[in-house]
Formats: C-alpha cells, sequence, structure tokens
C-alpha cells in the first residue's frame, strides 16, 4: 500500500471557554491516498468542520488548540509548523472551499483580481500569464464565456457561479488535495448536481485527491470512495462507501442510513371545504430609474399564480430559489402587498387593513426556515408561544396562558417543564419545534410552512415531518408547503405546485407529478433531487 | 443539546403548566447575567462604577456635607431644620430675613439656648468667607503659616491655624470655599449630564426607530431633515441666546437637547432596518402583533445593545459640553457652582494654582471614572466577548 497523502493521527482540538475546555474533535485518525475521495458525515456540531480546518489550522488559535494528534501531510507535521510554512501550504498544496458563495468572495474586487492574486501570490505570475491561466481556470470550471466574466464582480454571478469561481481559485494552484467544506448545501438542488458533477469531472482530471464534507448521505454515496461517520467530534464508523452503506455497524450510522423522510401525505377527502383560495396573484416589484424614479419595468416576482387548499390538505410548492415561492406564501399570508384575490374560509382578505386583518391572523399562521433566527433570543420559550395569545386572546388569564402554552409544546412533542428556558438552550430541531407550537398555541386553519426542515440535520428533518404529518392528522390542518427539498415534498404533500420564474409550470396530485413529471424543468428538478444528476441542462438556469 | 431528551410522546396525558420558577428580586435572562458577569470581570470599569457611584451619591446629598446652615438645630426646646427650612433672623434676636447663622451673635444665641448641629464643611457654595487671613482667592489653609492666620485666630481666642475654620482647597477670587464649590459643581455637572444624555437618548432612539422600521420616506425625508438640522452651528446658537437672555439650567438643557439628540439617531436607525426583517420579526407579524408592540417588543432590545454602549460616552460628552460653556461664560448664571467656572477662575489666577489644578483632578478624574465604565459596558455587550 502506497504512502497516504494526508494521515490525520490521534487529532483532538479543545476550544478554551473561560476556565474550561470544550473538546471539539476528540482524537480522531484517518488517511487520504493521492486521488481518493474521503467524506466526513455528520450532524451538525459534530465536529466535522473543525476538523477539516484544523487540517489548515485555520481555527481561531490560541482559544483553539490541540490536545493531542498529528496531521501528516506528504510525512510533514501540519500541526508542528509555524505559520509561515503554513501560508504556503495553504492554497498551494491544500486548497479548500466553504459552504457559503455569497459571503467567501470579496465583494469589492472582480473575479479576474481574485482568481489572478492566487497565482500572482503562490506562482509569481506576471498580469498577462494570470489572466491566462484565470481564463484557463474559469473554462475548466464551466462558466460560459469566461472572457467577458472576467470583470465582473460577485453580486453580478448566481450563487452556483460564484461557487465555481470558489472551486477555480482553489484548483489555482492545482492543489494536492481539495478540501470541500459543505460545498454545496447552500445552492440549490440542481445546481448542486451541477457541481457535484464539475467536481468528479475535475478529480478525475486532475487526479486530486477531495475531502469532502457533507451532511447529506446522498452526495456521499455519490461522490466518495472512502467514508468517516462522525458524532460528537469522534469518528464512530469508517470504511468504503459500500461497507458503510451497506452494512453500517454503529448504530449512529444505521439510524442515519434510516433518517430519510418516509411516507406519503394524509389522504384528503375529495368533497373537503376550501380554506384557502388565492388568485391569480401578482406580486410585482417595479423597477425605478433615472432622476424622477420612474418605473421602466417590474420584477415579476410571483405572476399570476392561483392556488387552492383544501382542510387537511398540504399543498407542496417546490421550485429553485428565486422562482417566487416564498413571495407567494408572504403574498397569502398578507404579508406582502400583492394584486389579486385572496378567499380565506369564505371572506376576501385582500385589501383588508392590518387593523380589520388582524383578528384573521389568528386562523393564518406561518412557521419559518430558520430555527434561529425566527425565535426572538431574548424570550423565554413560554414567552415566545404566548406572544400570539396575547393579542388574539385578551381574555385569557396568565395561569391560563401558560396552560395553553404547555398544551402546545405537548403536542409538538416537547416538555413543558422546559417553557421557561430560552431559545439558545435547545437544538435546531426542537427549536423548529418551539416555532410550530407558537403556531399552534393559537390554533389556526391554516399555515404556511416556509422550508421548515431545509435548515435541519437530516435525521431530525424527518422527525419535523412526522410530526407535522401528525398535527394535521388530528386537527385537520391545511398546510402549505415551500420547500426546495423534494423528499420532504414526497413525504408530505397531497397536490404539488412546481413554480419558476414566478410562474406555475406544472401542478397536480403528487402521486402523478412524482410518477411521472410532464415539463422538462420538473424532470430536470427531480433527476437532481432524487438522483443527484443533471438532465436537460438547457432547462435549469445555471 | 440532545435531540432525544426532551421530547415526550404525544400520546401522555393532559399537559400542565409548570409552576412559575422561583424568581429573585430581579429576573436576569441568562443572556443579561451573562452580560453582567462580563461587567464584572473587567476589573477596572468595576470599581470605577462603583467609586462613581459614591461619589455621585455623596455629592446628591452635598446639602448635609457642605452647608452654611446648620441641619439640625433646637432653639429654646424647639427643634428646627434650618437645612430645609427659612427662618427670619427675629426668631433669633436679628433682624434680616433670612437668618445668617454663620454670624457669630446668632450662632452664640442659639448655642445658648440649645444647640446645633452642623454639617462637616460649614460653607456652601456661595458662602462667602469673611474671616480670610490673607486676600482671596486664599491658598488652602495647610498651606499657610501660624503667622498669616494669627489676626484671626485671635478674634476666638485661638493662636494658629488649627484655631481658624479651614478651607481645604482654598477658596476662589470671591473667598467661596473651593471644596463646597466643588461637591455641588460635581453635582450640577452630573445631574446636568445625567438628564441631556437620557432625554437626548430616548428623543434619538423613538426618532432612530421611526425611521428604521418604517423606512422608505419617513427615512428619506428625516434623514435629510437631520443632515440640515447638524449644520446648524450650536455653539454660536448659543452664545447668541445667552448675550440675550441669562440661561438657566433648564433652559442650557433645552438648547443643547435641541442638537444633541441626533447622535444616537443613525445607530438606532441602522438597527432597526437590519433587525426588521429578521424572521422572528415577521414571525410576529404573523401573529398580528400591532407595530407599536413590535418595535417595542422585539426591535427595541436589538437597538439597546447599541444604545447603551454608546450611552457612558453621551454622558462624557454632555457633561463636557456644559463645562466648557461655563468656562466660556455662556453657561450657567453667574454664581452658580460649576466645574467650568473653577477652571476658568483657576486660568484668570494663575498665582492661585489650587484652582486650577483642583478644577482638573476633579474633572479628570470624572471623566476617566465613566469612561472606564463606559468601557465595561461596552465590553459586557459584546457578544463575541463571550467565548473567551
Amino acid at each position: 500500500m502506497t504512502e497516504p497523502l494526508l494521515s490525520v493521527q490521534d487529532l483532538s482540538v479543545a476550544f478554551r471557554q473561560g476556565e474550561r475546555d470544550t473538546l471539539a474533535v476528540d482524537r480522531i485518525s484517518f488517511d487520504i491516498r493521492a486521488g481518493e475521495t474521503v467524506a466526513l458525515v455528520g450532524e451538525s456540531g459534530s465536529g466535522k468542520s473543525v476538523s477539516a480546518l484544523s487540517i489548515l489550522k485555520l481555527l481561531p488559535y490560541p482559544t483553539a488548540h490541540h490536545p493531542s494528534g498529528r496531521v501528516l501531510f506528504k510525512g510533514k507535521d501540519l500541526i508542528a509548523a509555524d505559520e509561515n510554512e503554513m501560508r504556503k501550504v495553504r492554497g498551494d498544496d491544500i486548497a479548500m472551499v466553504f459552504q457559503e458563495p455569497m459571503t467567501s468572495l470579496n465583494p469589492l474586487h472582480t473575479i479576474e483580481r481574485q482568481v489572478g492574486e492566487i497565482l500572482k501570490l503562490h506562482r509569481g505570475m506576471s498580469d498577462r500569464d494570470a489572466r491566462a491561466r484565470t481564463l484557463e481556470l474559469l473554462d475548466l470550471v464551466g462558466i460560459r464565456d469566461a472572457e467577458s466574466r472576467l470583470g465582473a464582480y460577485p453580486h453580478q454571478l448566481s450563487g452556483g457561479q460564484r461557487q465555481r469561481v470558489m472551486i477555480a481559485m482553489a484548483l489555482a494552484n492545482e492543489p494536492d488535495l481539495f478540501i470541500a467544506d459543505e460545498p454545496t448545501t447552500a445552492l440549490d438542488v440542481t445546481v448542486q448536481a451541477q457541481i457535484l458533477k464539475l467536481l468528479a469531472e475535475l478529480k478525475s482530471r486532475l487526479g486530486m485527491a477531495m475531502l469532502f464534507i457533507t451532511h447529506d448521505l446522498g452526495i456521499v454515496r455519490k461522490v466518495a470512495d472512502r467514508v468517516c461517520v462522525m458524532l460528537q467530534g469522534k469518528i464512530v464508523e469508517q470504511g468504503t462507501v459500500e461497507e458503510v452503506f451497506g452494512h453500517p455497524q454503529h448504530p449512529y450510522t444505521q439510524r442515519l442510513l434510516a433518517a430519510e423522510p418516509k411516507g406519503r401525505g394524509n389522504p384528503v377527502p375529495t368533497d373537503a371545504p376550501v380554506v384557502v383560495d388565492a388568485g391569480p396573484i401578482k406580486v410585482w416589484f417595479p423597477i425605478k430609474r433615472g432622476f424622477f424614479r420612474k418605473t421602466v419595468g417590474h420584477v415579476k416576482a410571483v405572476d399570476g399564480v392561483s392556488v387552492r387548499i383544501r382542510k387537511g390538505e398540504t399543498v407542496g410548492v417546490v421550485g429553485e430559489s428565486g422562482s417566487g415561492k416564498t413571495t407567494l406564501g408572504l403574498a397569502i399570508l398578507r404579508l406582502v402587498a400583492s394584486e389579486g384575490p385572496v378567499v380565506f374560509l369564505g371572506k376576501r382578505i385582500d385589501g383588508l387593513r392590518a387593523n380589520e386583518i388582524r383578528p384573521m391572523r389568528k386562523n393564518l399562521q406561518v412557521v419559518f426556515q430558520d430555527p434561529y433566527g425566527s425565535l426572538s433570543p431574548r424570550m423565554s420559550v413560554a414567552e415566545i408561544v404566548e406572544e400570539g395569545l396575547l393579542v388574539q386572546d385578551k381574555g385569557l388569564s396568565y395561569g391560563e396562558r401558560r396552560n395553553v402554552v404547555a398544551r402546545a409544546l405537548h403536542d409538538v412533542g416537547l416538555d413543558p417543564a422546559t417553557m421557561d428556558r430560552y431559545p439558545h438552550e435547545f437544538s435546531g430541531g426542537q427549536r423548529q419545534r418551539i416555532a410550530i407550537a407558537r403556531a399552534m398555541a393559537l390554533e389556526p386553519e391554516f399555515i404556511m410552512l416556509d422550508e421548515p426542515t431545509s435548515a435541519l440535520d437530516m435525521s431530525v428533518q424527518a422527525q419535523i415531518v412526522e410530526l407535522l404529518r401528525d398535527l394535521q392528522k388530528r386537527r385537520n390542518l391545511a398546510y402549505m408547503f415551500i420547500s426546495h427539498d423534494l423528499k420532504v415534498v414526497r413525504a408530505l404533500a397531497n397536490h404539488v405546485v412546481v413554480m419558476q420564474n414566478g410562474q406555475i409550470v406544472e401542478e397536480g396530485s403528487a402521486e402523478s407529478i412524482f410518477a411521472e413529471p410532464k415539463t422538462e424543468y420538473t424532470r430536470a428538478l427531480f433527476a437532481a433531487a432524487f438522483n443527484l444528476e443533471t438532465v436537460g441542462a438547457g432547462a435549469v438556469r445555471q | 443539546m440532545n435531540e432525544n431528551v426532551p421530547v415526550v410522546s404525544p400520546a401522555a396525558s393532559i399537559p400542565v403548566a409548570p409552576p412559575l420558577p422561583r424568581q429573585g428580586f430581579i429576573r436576569l435572562s441568562p443572556l443579561n447575567r451573562r452580560r453582567l458577569e462580563n461587567f464584572k470581570a473587567n476589573r477596572r470599569g468595576y470599581w470605577s462604577f462603583w467609586i462613581f457611584l459614591v461619589l455621585f451619591t455623596l455629592s446628591l446629598f452635598a446639602e448635609f456635607i457642605a452647608n452654611d446652615r446648620p441641619i439640625l438645630a433646637s432653639y429654646k426646646g424647639e427643634l428646627l431644620y434650618p437645612a430645609f427650612v427659612d427662618y427670619p433672623e427675629e426668631k433669633f434676636g436679628g433682624f434680616l430675613a433670612q437668618t445668617d447663622y454663620r454670624d457669630p451673635v446668632i450662632s452664640q444665641e442659639i448655642q445658648e439656648n440649645g444647640w446645633l448641629l452642623w454639617a462637616p464643611i460649614r460653607f456652601s457654595y456661595n458662602t462667602h468667607n469673611l474671616d480670610l487671613p490673607v486676600p482671596a482667592p486664599a491658598p488652602p489653609t495647610w498651606m499657610l503659616t501660624d503667622e498669616q492666620c494669627r489676626p484671626i485666630a485671635e478674634r476666638t481666642g485661638g493662636t494658629g491655624c488649627s484655631d481658624i475654620e479651614w478651607n481645604w482647597l482654598g477658596t476662589d477670587d470671591q473667598g467661596r470655599d473651593v471644596v463646597a464649590r466643588l461637591i455641588y459643581g460635581f453635582r450640577i455637572s452630573v445631574l446636568f449630564g445625567l438628564a441631556l444624555a437620557s432625554i437626548s437618548s430616548v428623543i434619538g432612539v423613538l426618532a432612530g426607530a421611526v425611521q428604521g422600521y418604517f423606512g422608505g420616506w419617513v427615512d428619506l425625508l428625516f434623514q435629510r431633515f437631520i443632515e440640515i438640522w447638524t449644520a446648524i452651528p450650536a455653539l454660536y446658537l448659543l452664545i447668541i441666546i445667552s448675550s440675550i437672555i441669562t440661561p438657566s439650567f433648564f433652559v442650557l438643557l433645552g438648547i443643547l437637547l435641541l442638537f444633541s439628540w441626533v447622535s444616537l439617531v443613525g445607530v438606532v436607525r441602522a438597527e432597526f432596518l437590519r433587525a426588521r426583517n429578521f424572521e422572528y420579526v415577521r414571525a410576529a407579524r404573523a401573529l398580528g402583533l400591532s407595530n407599536a408592540t413590535i418595535m417595542f417588543k422585539h426591535l427595541l432590545p436589538n437597538a439597546m445593545v447599541a444604545t447603551l454602549t454608546f450611552l457612558p460616552f453621551i454622558l462624557n460628552g454632555s457633561i463636557t459640553t456644559l463645562t466648557s460653556l461655563d468656562f466660556l461664560g455662556f453657561g450657567l448664571p453667574p454664581g452658580s457652582p460649576s466645574l467650568g467656572e473653577l477652571l476658568a477662575q483657576g486660568k484668570a489666577n494663575l498665582q492661585a494654582p489650587w484652582l486650577g489644578l483642583t478644577g482638573f483632578f476633579v474633572i479628570a478624574l470624572m471623566l476617566s471614572l465613566l469612561i472606564f465604565v463606559g468601557e465595561a459596558v461596552r465590553d459586557a455587550f459584546d457578544p463575541r466577548k463571550a467565548f473567551r
């Protein structure tokens, strides 16, 4: 067996917090051979990103430190190396791509300057050579018409293109090891499929090794040769992809593999009363130009979309980001201004004033995507959940309100005894349960779920989907479920609406759509989501 | 934070709200508790805070420390409160409308028919010491020789400086005790600073909140107004006004307020602009909360962090403003105890260095203490400080 390119031996990472040390990574060991792809899998907080960052020593030292371990790269210990040596390794021998392409690029510099900088720094290239090489690299990562893109600033590129630029920067010096830290998590499914395809191609063409960090097992199966499963800072299982996926040994791996959202939406009787009948809805944002701010055109966020939701039914709205899904939901909730009728429980609510709509809000609730952002960090759980009651049920006494809160927390599977704690004491999944409890406390008829699972870990997603389905069954709720994650939509929706550029491209019952998608766009979306493959490249916006 | 621990089966019995947790005198959220810890961790700021608090509290009771009237007196079996009640002098056999208790005749009269309880320093800020051994401004008594003190001491049957009334830090050019004027001056400076800082913060926060929350035209017009408003030279305006009327404490406060409220608007506005699109604010809107409730309950706490961080520095600025106006002679009416006026006297009387030095040290101490407190407050509210 050949000498491994990178050998992580017994590595620990600890963070100093006041007097105490918190161990984030606990004595992990793994090897990466040249040309091999190793995936680090685990839930958020399991220490996978910290492990990757400590290879390049990018952690906030001296707050972070290594109680034990070595990182041998081509036989040299990187942990013992000083900052000067590390600077030569970073970006030259080992390159890294981060999760968030929106913030990883400097917004004030052009693409040419950012990519060229690395070439000039590590290779000492002249301006002209650097420009030629930059063009070559942009071509390599599949940016079309690279020449005209050289002068572009990051905000002029889409998320997928920015991630391609990041990859081009990482590849600039032909690194031996490429570390990708959740490179596709912030991207749409279709773009994710393209980026994965690109990475696979590049790897085989350039023969570099890759350390791939992700929480998505589907991606691991697609790209990795070997996989390390991390749990609470330890590697609990490692082996080839076939071994680990075929015969998972550790109970955690087994649970992770079984964690995909399962089941189908609750059946709805065809004569169920209609709760929401909206549309055709238009949300146009004017584009204003010139000194007098004359309206020269419109951004058509939602352009003539109709939705009808019955009692006990879930309507799934799917599409890429920017397709107008969320705006449609906010328009139905009357949280953004829109044109077109919105009928809720037989009453038109568009055109009502804020005061008139306030009593209706009791029946019209929403759960947002980010459980970290949607709960005020300054309020206890009880205060968060009872907030709506203070407006909608003014007659309730303090004790009664606390009982309603307790019941709501119990319904979402949380212990009511925790109601006086603060959100930061709960995990992501538990926070999302609190957000659901806040909506449930008012006993609404209709809940808009705006990507409620996409900020959560895979196994937690499945639990939340179960919970939502269970609540719907017991309370006969109507859901509008907005998501780009088609697996979750399949597990919950009765009726699916596929949106692109503010318009509906296809809609129908969940079974028929998932069984035989009719339009090219839907097919591309499904292929990307379920098989991580790109189909019909023309149909999907780059 | 194990995902599985508090999750209970929904099929269990009907849930009951837990009893309210025991609450202390003041219930602090964990966040505020951590901030308090951070504040205490800054030793310099923490000690400065207590020293300042003690000094300020003492100065609030200035009447009990430095006063030219006794705090309590008993005269012919009657209990009197001369510090708070004006008694005509005829009560004690004199002829003035207000009793001059420092008059040896009066004090002897009371002593013979009862007793007197004096404050530790028997001068108020406006008491002229008529028994100065040397011409005003007189140096601190401990700097004088017994030779100089003798003529005054002999009036009461003494021989040297230990037998006369002491001016610990000397007197100013009108023979008024510097310590007494310092205590009163400190109080008025801090009170003025506090009033100016807090009122202008309230106005600034409200204005910033409205601009940030509603945005659009409100924001645009308000911002342009503030730009024009801040272009007005406040100092010249003050000089013009004070040449027409004699500005009292409240007139001065009002005029300075006209211009100082803008200092916080920018910060609060930015904070509201940022926070109004937070998801929990959106969620609150979806729950049907009114704009005012959202602003107060959800957005204001965000903005308070920035505000509280700035507040000690604004307080300092306010104190300095008053001091500099007094120094220039456009501040409080003549005769008021004021640190700025003390500095001006020091400048005018270079032969009496105790005036300038005292003023300098007191102002430096006060401002430094407040800056240290401000630093500690800033540390306490710094979110990144948590993991150190």
